[in-house]
């Protein structure tokens, strides 16, 4: 493959150059929805200054963007080395009824000390629950989508244990500020999540472990034999992916400052994994992108908040997220690609044809 | 083992599912020492009754996992047979139209995930994925709210019930449910799909190079899964006389549950259709446990079924682990 799109590559316009790679169609459709909404509302991408904030559409998507952004990024990990992760969606909701009982139990709920505690604590655990994650995955061995699926069934059970099936709601400054606070000018919840993306990104990118990590997804025998841990590679992007669901179960908590454990981060692992597709990470694993995570979830955002500008019902969403990734994966696929290459190739040839 | 005479030992295929046998009687055991009336032929007819769909959903799923794949979309789908059913008797459809006429659109979307993911080569997981979005949305643009079923002969259909034996309760769900059972063992067990459906999950690349039909069988599990889900749906109205777009919502995971407790291996080529009856019964029966104790929440319900696959997951790779 790498092979036949080399050879021709000197000749080939840059527009088509483009096309062929990962990311085109993805920061296609993003721009296309980006346009439909400032045909909707010419204002849409205007970004002013309030009270010292920034504030505008734009914003907004990148603030609402954090919970997802942090579960995409743990996923990508996870998908690189051919695993997957069910159960993001169930850690957000233990992590969101720990912190907020733990908070609602103590005599100071708003003192700094307090919100701190509840933080580590719900971060601490659910890292544990990576780690179980990635224990039974890397292990004893089991694929990881029932791996994963058992904390998927049993972790929203847990999540009401710890709430004993109420709606918890608390008055916490300090801890309200991790969602709806601003720093800087920027929301908190975004410098959170994309502090950690670029943190990831260098990780990753700027040593050998990304390289490690699509080995293992490659061929997970082969890498150990050439010296990988692979196991502990596996165990490490669980352990992360349950790290930064909890963080994003604390933003989302922090939002609404009531722990639901029915209905916090419900079909988020869904949305991720879609947002990581989207971006162009395949499910074989093996490589990685994210900056097409990036744009994936920036996709599935923009997606959302532009149901509800053009004032569609947010329960018809599910609808365009299946068109979304309907055409964006039917783009990728190497059917199609081929049967693209094909016919610009019969359109190459055919002025040689005319001219013999 | 070795003491244990020839004839009572059990093939090691079938252990899996001995292991899902002994748990339901586990359970009945406790439930029947507990609890007064648990171990009542009511109990037992309504555990079929309630969960009549979920059977039919799992039948369908355990062909798709016996080739490998895995079929998100069929809760989704599910609910979308359910909302459409109630809205075309609701615009004055006959029943006899409208009844097969959304089975057929659990047909089609699954036709059309399996050429998704056969054709243009889309994981099942994320074709399904899609599915399962498309159907959901599709509900709601055709009905937000829920639509009672109020139609006569409908309501016929579905109250129908028979005494088996004149204790047996048995309504049109569970007479239907059963019936796909049927069907599903005789194309699993005495078909040329069934065995290709199997050589599938044991080995794709095998089985092609053995000249079977691959790429049909692959499109066509899905459609088999589809009509399951849109059948499913149908019962579904059928016992809540009416259609809402929130019905079955993480209904899937029950059914893929339900399976992997029956001892089908996700990785394919290794299960049966009668183990992912007994997974559903467990499942109804952890439910029927949890209500008769009355004073357990409902959410023990989920940790329960939580344990209980990771008890058989573990179970499947120690059993899998020792044949390779």
């Amino acid at each position: 493959m790498a092979a036949t799109t080399k050879a021709p590559a000197p000749t080939e316009p840059a527009w088509r150059r483009a096309t062929r790679h990962g990311l085109f169609w993805p920061v296609v459709a993003l721009a296309a929805l980006l346009l439909a909404n400032t045909a909707f509302s010419p204002d849409f991408l205007a970004v002013g200054v309030r009270d010292g904030h920034l504030f505008g559409a734009p914003i907004d998507i990148l603030r609402n963007s954090a919970p997802l952004m942090l579960v995409a990024l743990g996923m990508t990990l996870v998908i690189a080395t051919r695993g997957i992760d069910l159960s993001v969606g169930a850690v957000v909701a233990i992590a969101g009824a720990l912190s907020l009982s733990y908070i609602a139990t103590s005599p100071t709920p708003g003192s700094p000390v307090t919100v701190l505690t509840a933080i580590c604590l719900a971060l601490g655990v659910c890292l544990l629950l990576g780690v179980w994650n990635g224990f039974l995955v890397s292990v004893v061995g089991i694929q990881p989508i029932i791996a994963t699926l058992i904390l998927m069934t049993a972790g929203r059970g847990i999540a009401m244990l710890i709430t004993e099936g109420q709606i918890t709601t608390v008055t916490s400054a300090p801890f309200k500020t991790l969602g709806t606070g601003f720093l800087l000018g920027l929301p908190v919840a975004m410098l959170i999540a994309y502090g950690v993306f670029v943190l990831v990104a260098l990780l990753t990118r700027r040593t050998a472990l990304g390289m490690l990590v699509e080995s293992v997804g490659i061929n997970p025998a082969a890498s150990r034999l050439a010296g990988v841990k692979a196991r502990t590679i596996v165990w490490t992007v669980f352990a992360l992916s349950g790290l930064f669901s909890g963080l994003a179960g604390l933003i989302l908590a922090s939002n609404v400052m009531a722990a639901d454990a029915n209905n916090a981060g419900l079909f988020i692992e869904l949305d991720a994994i879609l947002a990581v597709v989207i971006g162009g990470t395949s499910l074989q694993g093996g490589k990685f992108s994210l900056s097409g995570t990036f744009v994936g979830v920036l996709i599935i955002t923009t997606l959302t908040l532009t149901v509800t500008i053009v004032g569609i019902s947010p329960l018809v969403t599910p609808l365009f997220k299946a068109l979304v990734v309907i055409v964006v994966t039917l783009l990728q696929s190497p059917r199609i690609r081929a049967t693209f290459a094909a016919r610009a190739r019969r359109r190459a040839a055919r002025p040689e044809e005319v001219a013999v | 083992m070795a003491s244990v005479p020839r004839r009572w030992r059990v093939d090691r295929r079938y252990m899996p599912v001995v292991g899902t046998f002994v748990v339901l009687a586990l359970i009945l055991a406790v439930g029947g020492v507990r609890y007064e009336n648990f171990l009542s032929l009511e109990v037992l007819a309504n555990l079929f009754i309630n969960n009549s769909f979920l059977i039919v959903l799992a039948v369908g799923m355990t062909f798709v996992i016996l080739t490998g794949g895995i079929d998100l979309s069929v809760g989704a789908v599910l609910a979308l047979s359910a909302v459409t059913a109630a809205y075309l008797i609701d615009a004055g459809w006959p029943v006899a139209v409208a009844m097969p006429l959304v089975v057929l659109v659990g047909s089609f979307i699954g036709l059309l995930l399996g050429v998704m993911i056969h054709v243009f080569d889309v994981q099942p997981f994320i074709a399904t994925l899609a599915g399962m979005f498309f159907a959901r949305g599709l509900c709601f643009v055709i009905a937000p709210e829920s639509i009672p079923i109020n139609d006569e002969t409908f309501a016929a259909i579905a109250g129908w019930t028979t005494w088996i034996g004149g204790y047996w309760r048995m309504t049109t769900g569970v007479a239907v449910a059963l019936v796909v059972v049927a069907v599903a063992f005789f194309l699993l067990h005495y078909t040329q799909f069934g065995r290709t459906v199997y050589a599938i999950g044991g080995g794709e690349q095998s089985a092609r190079l053995m000249g079977l039909p691959v790429a049909r069988t692959k499109v066509l599990v899905y459609v088999v899964s589809g009509t399951c889900a849109g059948l499913g749906g149908l019962l579904f109205a059928m016992y809540s006389r009416s259609g809402y777009s929130l019905t079955g919502v993480a209904m899937e995971l029950d059914a893929i549950a339900a399976v992997v407790i029956g001892g089908t291996l996700l990785t394919g080529g290794t299960g049966f259709v009668l183990g992912s009856v007994l997974g559903v019964l467990v499942l109804g029966l952890i439910q029927t446990v949890i209500t008769f104790e009355g004073t357990l929440s409902s959410w023990w319900t989920k940790i329960f079924i939580g344990v209980l696959l990771l008890v058989f997951v573990i179970l499947q790779r120690v059993l899998t682990a020792r044949r390779t």
